[in-house]
């Protein structure tokens, strides 16, 4: 029996755009419907418009039944009693989520008035119960806390309280954990399980990470261009995919695991919901596309066993049973010439030896005095040799920002040592330190942001040429811009008129424009659909093997360094915690943090995700004003917990530094009972053997 | 929270004793009072106005530094000096303190209470007509500078009077010094009616524009729609979390929306003939009256930040962000 | 690209609109009005004082037989004249200080903010009115010095404020680990990219001006005769309003409709030029 019920939902806005175009699904009691697709695809708005959120200049269209009442149309005063009592709804990001100026407990009290006839006192009580329910730490005392007091992870949960508050049988999750951390995600998520545990409610969760729905849903719908383009059981989607773009967005999501070779990128961008081609949405972009796609547009129609799929030539896929990889053209990366030489005798590019960073706490607006001091970066030692990546892995606030900074920056430390291509940076003039930036750039995390709005492309390229006295500029940017897969036609326009993938080639032919040796990589993709991501990420790796670069990467997501990296250095806390080649790293991670994070990735795998382990990490990071003594994970690490007293003395004592593993040549990490396991493919089965 | 606000009440000390002395300094080198004692019929003798001069603290002879140092001196220990015949300043200001303060308290709270709500309740009405007929008439108000305002108010006032035959509304002079009792009282307010309307239509109009925008910028924000999410009505939700929060950026408005009424009451008292701060300035400035000039330089100083005091006071009582703990 | 899409939302908007015909009506009518009417603004007309608007004197005479049509349309000009240059230069003094106070921070950050701080202490009409005794004689270009000197206070917090957010931008700090100067990177990344703000706040710049300057003639305190300034013939006309309306009604009307279409225009390109506000 359904809960809710889509029919033909359709969301047209002002000036013909049509972001939602026929969108249909059932939810029934107790399931877990995931709702997948690229940004723009009109995921957001299906659900406000089941909530009936939308903005009142949108116009809605088709049915929407909760227990078989329309809610399309429903007057207001009925629909209040709907909302947040039958269904309810998470919102990605949760900061904005909450009022600033009301406490938490408030808010969830309020929610809890507005459904049922208790008095502020009991209200307030339920309101404490629920946050402890979702697993904040003193609940009594949180409940007072404004939401800026709160963290991401906090937050969230806070969120999730909100919404079980009234008992709901639908919550509607729209991105809940994609402003989060991994191992804070894998904590909401466990608590949303908790949640339907609780209340028995079906969930839609909606989500771009195929990893993320792989544990969790029990059927998959994924949207394109306003429209479903595939559904079905949640197996049947991963493994037998009938579609093509389906099977590009599978094939094109780096692995943590390690599975593929090269990533798949998926051509072109998606349509602009204004301008949608006459047939298949996707035609533009389907290297099986043929003129009958053009036709019209392929409706959504049954193909046995409870599957939908969007495409003509769905059959053909079946009978033939295409992979990804037989749809798309594998590209081919040449490989490098640098790597066959040992590392020992490689030229070092970068070495930084004990940098250390401290911020002062300033507070007060007028007369500031100095209160603390926060160590954002807290004696890290790594090198890169040429031609090598070196990834540099952690949680947001862990200090990998400001490491990128203090190199760029070409300045004395405050402690430690900057040495780039064997230049030390302390020991620099200012004609020395130009000279070196040509050697040195840097590529930005938010291709919008990198690139000034107020500059043609052409002028962007050429900034870096010009303030060095290159000759021939525009010949070397045409040159540029197709080194970057761009045409020169392009050096006109402006960033505006390009999409972030594209953008972000205009941030890297930048950055390439000085011919440098070592590049730094500030998540260069993370601000990317995952079908554009995997074009960026080969692209770098085409790059650095054809022109001898070396690359600092700086990054959070672990599957993506994998496929990029070739040594990994793991912080925390402004430490360093585990460091070493990929594969020592991955496969056998020694420290406990590592293992955490490792194992809190989600894989695209559903039957991998639904019999893996997980190493839950308690509470949220500590702030870097004010570290743990001896040992800075001790206070969320699991192996800590598990310690005998006398053993546990050393962790809170002594600061663990990082030490060589006795087995490999390139791994080391920083914990006094370092021990190699395996933790990306562990299952419980295994525990069980 | 105690702390911060004692320090920033003694960085406002500084500041009024800079403003203070700079409009001093100013008026001390830019005025003349020696004009108005040359040009007498009979004639008179240089040393008699030097003298004078000097029991004033006006000569120009001695160097102005010197005749700074005086004056503050005398403010320091709450003498402000003498008026360019003679006369107290601190007597003179104590007539006409409290005219000024009332007519600006009762501007500044009427102004921000009526701004703030007719702004909240455009904005709640978005494109229909009430929104755009309380559009095109605060952006009509904000195009009349307050001298005109009261200038038409006046003008207005005359003819009715004139129409009706008898006096309904006063238009000049702050009260009727041949009432009393109740009867005085009630002639206050009447008299009170056109300076008010006068200082405040600007203001109101002014947060209006503020408090509508500000709302409309977080009508579309996340927490609004987690509010309606709730199961709160979309008039509950506005009232309850968007109003709220965006009374902040209005409060922050506050210390400069004050500064132009300053400047707006000076206009009104001189109009409606008030005897305030804001007409002695004029006239001293007219008169080449240094030591009042920087007498109600000092006022209004005091008044400005006074204001931005209560604003920040203010947006710290709205907004938990800002709290220091 | 960028302006032509501006351009066309400023179109679309229909306060601009109304706003942007006004003020070229109103502008036209200062500049060639004075062509199409009969007599000079300096001339004076012995045979009629005070005499009401009518076919020879359009908008009647002064009590010395001046024309007022054509001194009012003498004085819109000059109103005009002063509210530009004023724009002109506390704009471009507010971007300047709050941009180099934001990028560079520190004490440049420090002794600007506390020299603003200090300005903003006093409203700008006290101490423009107490200079103006000095004034009297010296050209109105002074006054327009004047004006400006206290007008760019609050405009340098907020673009000093949105510096700080700028200077944390991606491209801002890319343009610095190119190896380019920082004063370059003030004047070709920062400030136009400040621009929006700069233009709408320019634009109420100018009839903040015009007020002004209408404000401190309106006591004596601003353009001195024998020039003339819608101000200086509001506070003529004010003193007989009753007796002689059209002396006081024309250009008052006058700088009603000019600040009102200056405010208009100014609104709709907050909204062309910022598509997320609501304004
Ligand atoms: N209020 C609105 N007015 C006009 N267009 C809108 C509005 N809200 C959304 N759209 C458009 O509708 C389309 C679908 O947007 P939607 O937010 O549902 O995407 P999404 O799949 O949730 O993307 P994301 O992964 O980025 O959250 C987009 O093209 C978007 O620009
Ligand atoms: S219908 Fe045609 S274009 Fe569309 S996905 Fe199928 S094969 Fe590709
Ligand atoms: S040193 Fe101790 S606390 Fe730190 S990671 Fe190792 S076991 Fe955990
Ligand atoms: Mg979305």
């Amino acid at each position: 029996m359904s809960i809710l019920e889509v029919r033909d939902l359709t969301v047209t806005f002002p000036g013909g755009i049509q972001a939602v175009r026929g969108v249909s699904y059932d939810v029934a009691q107790g399931e877990v419907l995931g709702i997948v697709g690229e940004s723009g695809s009109g995921k957001s708005v299906t659900s406000l418009a089941i909530m009936g959120l939308l903005p009142q200049n949108a116009v809605v269209s088709g049915s929407v039944k909760l227990h078989g009442q329309e809610l399309l149309g429903m007057e207001e005063g009925e629909l209040t009693r709907v909302r947040g009592k039958a269904i309810s709804m998470i919102f990605q990001d949760p900061l904005s989520a909450f009022t600033p100026v009301y406490t938490i407990g408030e808010q969830i009290a309020e929610a809890v008035r507005v459904h049922q006839k208790v008095g502020k006192d009991k209200a307030a009580r339920r309101a404490v119960e629920l946050l402890d329910l979702v697993g904040i730490p003193h609940p009594d005392v949180r409940a007072k806390a404004f939401p800026h007091e709160f963290s991401g992870g906090m937050r969230q949960r806070a969120m999730i309280a909100m919404a079980i508050a009234n008992d709901p049988d639908l919550l509607i999750c729209d991105e809940p954990t994609t402003a989060l951390d991994v191992t804070i995600q894998a904590q909401v998520l466990e608590v949303l399980k908790t949640a339907q545990a609780e209340t028995g409610a079906g969930i839609v969760m909606i989500t771009h990470d195929l990893g993320v729905i792989a544990g969790m849903a029990d059927r998959v719908l994924v949207m394109y261009a306003g429209r479903p383009v595939e559904q079905g059981v949640v197996d049947d989607i991963y493994y037998r995919p009938r579609m093509p773009y389906t099977m590009g967005l599978l094939a094109s999501i780096p692995r943590v695991d390690g599975e593929q070779d090269t990533l798949v990128p998926i051509e072109g961008n998606p349509p602009s919901p204004a301008a949608l081609p006459p047939g298949c949405p996707f035609a533009p972009r389907c290297p099986m596309h043929i003129d009958a796609c053009d036709d019209e547009e392929p409706p959504l129609t049954q193909i046995g066993g409870g599957r939908y799929v969007a495409c003509i030539r769905s059959r053909e896929i079946e009978h033939k049973g295409m992979t990804g990889a037989d749809v798309f053209p594998v590209p081919v990366i040449p490989p490098s010439d640098v790597a066959r030489v040992p590392r020992e005798e490689r030229e070092t590019v970068l070495e930084l030896d004990n940098l250390v960073r401290h911020y002062p706490l300033m507070k007060g607006a007028v007369f500031k005095r100095r209160v603390g001091t926060v160590h954002a970066v807290d004696g890290i030692t790594f090198d890169i040799a040429e031609g090598e990546t070196l990834a540099l892995v952690g949680e947001s606030g862990c200090g990998k920002t400001t490491t990128l900074q203090q190199i760029m920056q070409l300045t004395p430390p405050q402690s430690g040592r900057v040495v780039v291509l064997g230049k030390d940076s302390s020991r620099l003039d200012k004609a020395a330190r130009k000279a070196l930036r040509g050697d040195l750039q840097i590529v930005f995390q938010d291709p919008m942001a990198a690139l000034d709005p107020r500059m043609p492309v052409g002028d962007i390229i050429a900034e870096p040429l010009r303030a060095h006295g290159r000759k021939n500029v525009s010949q070397r940017v045409a040159e540029l811009l197709t080194l970057v897969g761009l045409a020169p036609e392009h050096a006109e326009r402006y960033p505006q008129q390009f999409s972030g993938g594209q953008r972000q080639r205009i941030g890297i032919a930048r950055a390439l424009a000085l011919e440098p040796k070592l590049i730094v990589l500030d998540e260069p993709v993370s601000a990317l659909d995952v079908s554009i991501q995997a074009g960026v990420i080969n692209l770098l790796e085409e790059l650095k093997n054809r022109l001898g670069l070396s690359y600092l990467f700086v990054a959070h997501d672990l599957a993506v360094v994998r496929h990029l990296a070739d040594r990994v250095a793991v912080m925390y806390l402004g430490r360093i915690a585990e460091i070493g080649a990929v594969e020592n790293v991955y496969d056998r991670p020694a420290h406990p943090y590592t293992q955490a994070l490792l194992s809190a990735i989600p894989l695209p795998d559903p039957e991998m995700e639904r019999s893996r382990k997980r190493i839950l990490l308690e509470g949220d990071l500590p702030s870097p004003a004010d570290p743990p003594s001896g040992c800075r994970f001790r206070t969320r690490c699991p192996k800590f917990a598990r310690l005998s007293e006398a053993d546990k003395r050393r962790c809170v004592d002594e600061e663990p530094s990082v030490a060589r593993l006795a087995r490999a040549k390139d791994h080391g990490a920083a914990c006094h009972y370092a021990e190699e396991i395996e933790v990306i493919t562990a299952s419980e089965h295994q525990e069980e053997q | 929270m105690g702390k911060f606000l004692l320090r920033r009440l003694a960085t406002n000390v500084i500041l009024i004793a800079l403003a203070a002395s700079l409009a001093y300094m100013l008026a001390a080198t830019t005025m003349n009072p020696r004009g108005a004692y040359e040009g007498r019929q009979p004639p008179v003798a240089e040393e008699v106005i030097d003298a004078t001069l000097d029991a004033y603290n006006l000569n120009d002879k001695t160097p102005v530094f010197e005749r700074y140092l005086t004056w503050a001196g005398g403010v320091v220990t709450g003498d402000f000096g003498k008026t360019w015949n003679g006369g107290s300043v601190n007597e003179e200001m104590g007539r006409r303190i409290m005219v000024s303060l009332r007519l600006l308290l009762i501007g500044t709270l009427l102004g921000f209470a009526l701004g703030v709500a007719v702004g909240a309740y455009s904005a709640v009405r978005q494109y229909r007509f009430s929104d755009r007929a309380i559009g095109v008439s605060s952006f009509v108000v904000m195009a009349v500078p307050v001298f005109l305002l009261a200038t038409l108010l006046a003008i207005a006032t005359y003819n009715l009077n004139r129409g009706l035959g008898f006096t309904l509304i006063e238009y000049t002079g702050e009260y009727n010094p041949r009432l009393s009792g109740w009867d005085q009282f009630l002639n206050r307010l009447n008299h009170l009616i056109l300076p008010t309307i006068s200082l405040t239509l600007g203001s109101i109009a002014f947060y209006s524009r503020i408090q509508r925008n500000m709302m409309l910028d977080v009508l579309n924000q996340d927490f609004v729609r987690t509010a309606m999410a709730k199961g709160l009505r979309r008039r509950t939700a506005l009232f309850k979390h968007a109003l709220r929060t965006a009374l902040i950026p209005s409060a922050t408005y506050f210390a400069f929306a004050f500064g132009t009424m300053l400047t707006g009451a000076i206009f009104t008292e001189k109009i409606f003939s008030w005897h305030g701060m804001g007409a002695w300035l004029v006239d001293a400035i007219n008169q080449n009256d240094v030591n009042s000039v920087a007498a109600v330089s000092l006022f209004t100083a005091v008044c400005v930040l006074f204001a931005a005091f209560l604003s920040d006071l203010l947006v710290a009582s709205l907004d938990p962000r800002v709290r220091v703990s | 690209m960028r302006s032509k899409v501006v351009l066309g939302r400023l179109l679309h908007n229909r306060q601009a609109r109304y706003g942007g015909i006004a003020l070229i009506l109103l502008i036209a009518l200062a500049y060639i009005g004075p062509y199409l009417g009969a007599y000079d603004w300096t001339d004076k007309d012995f045979l009629a004082f005070l005499s009401p608007p009518d076919a020879d004197h359009w908008w009647g005479t002064t009590s010395i037989g001046q024309d007022m049509y054509a001194v009012t349309l003498r004085g819109m000009q000059k109103s005009i004249v002063i509210g530009l240059l004023v724009a002109l230069f506390a704009t471009g003094l507010a971007a300047l200080v709050g941009a180099f106070a934001g990028y560079f921070g520190g004490w440049v950050d420090k002794v600007l903010m506390w020299g603003v701080d200090l300005l903003l202490v006093l409203p700008s009409f006290l101490i423009i009115a107490i200079i103006s005794p000095r004034l009297r004689g010296a050209s109105w270009l002074w006054f327009v010095v004047l004006l400006a000197a206290f007008a760019w206070m609050i405009t340098s917090r907020v673009v000093r404020s949105m510096t700080l957010s700028l200077r944390e931008r991606e491209y801002v700090q890319a343009a610095l680990y190119m190896g380019i100067p920082r004063w370059k990177i003030i004047l070709r990344h920062i400030v136009p990219n400040l621009s929006s703000l700069l233009i709408i706040d320019a634009t109420l710049n100018v009839s903040g001006a015009v007020i002004g300057e209408a404000a401190l003639s309106f006591f004596g305190f601003g353009i001195q005769p024998p020039d003339v300034s819608l101000g200086t013939l509001i506070a003529e006309g004010a003193r007989n309003a009753t007796g002689y309306p059209w002396l006081f009604a024309f250009p008052a009307g006058l700088l009603v409709l000019l600040v009102l279409a200056i405010n208009l225009i100014g609104d709709g390109l907050r909204d062309a030029l910022d598509p997320g506000s609501n304004s």
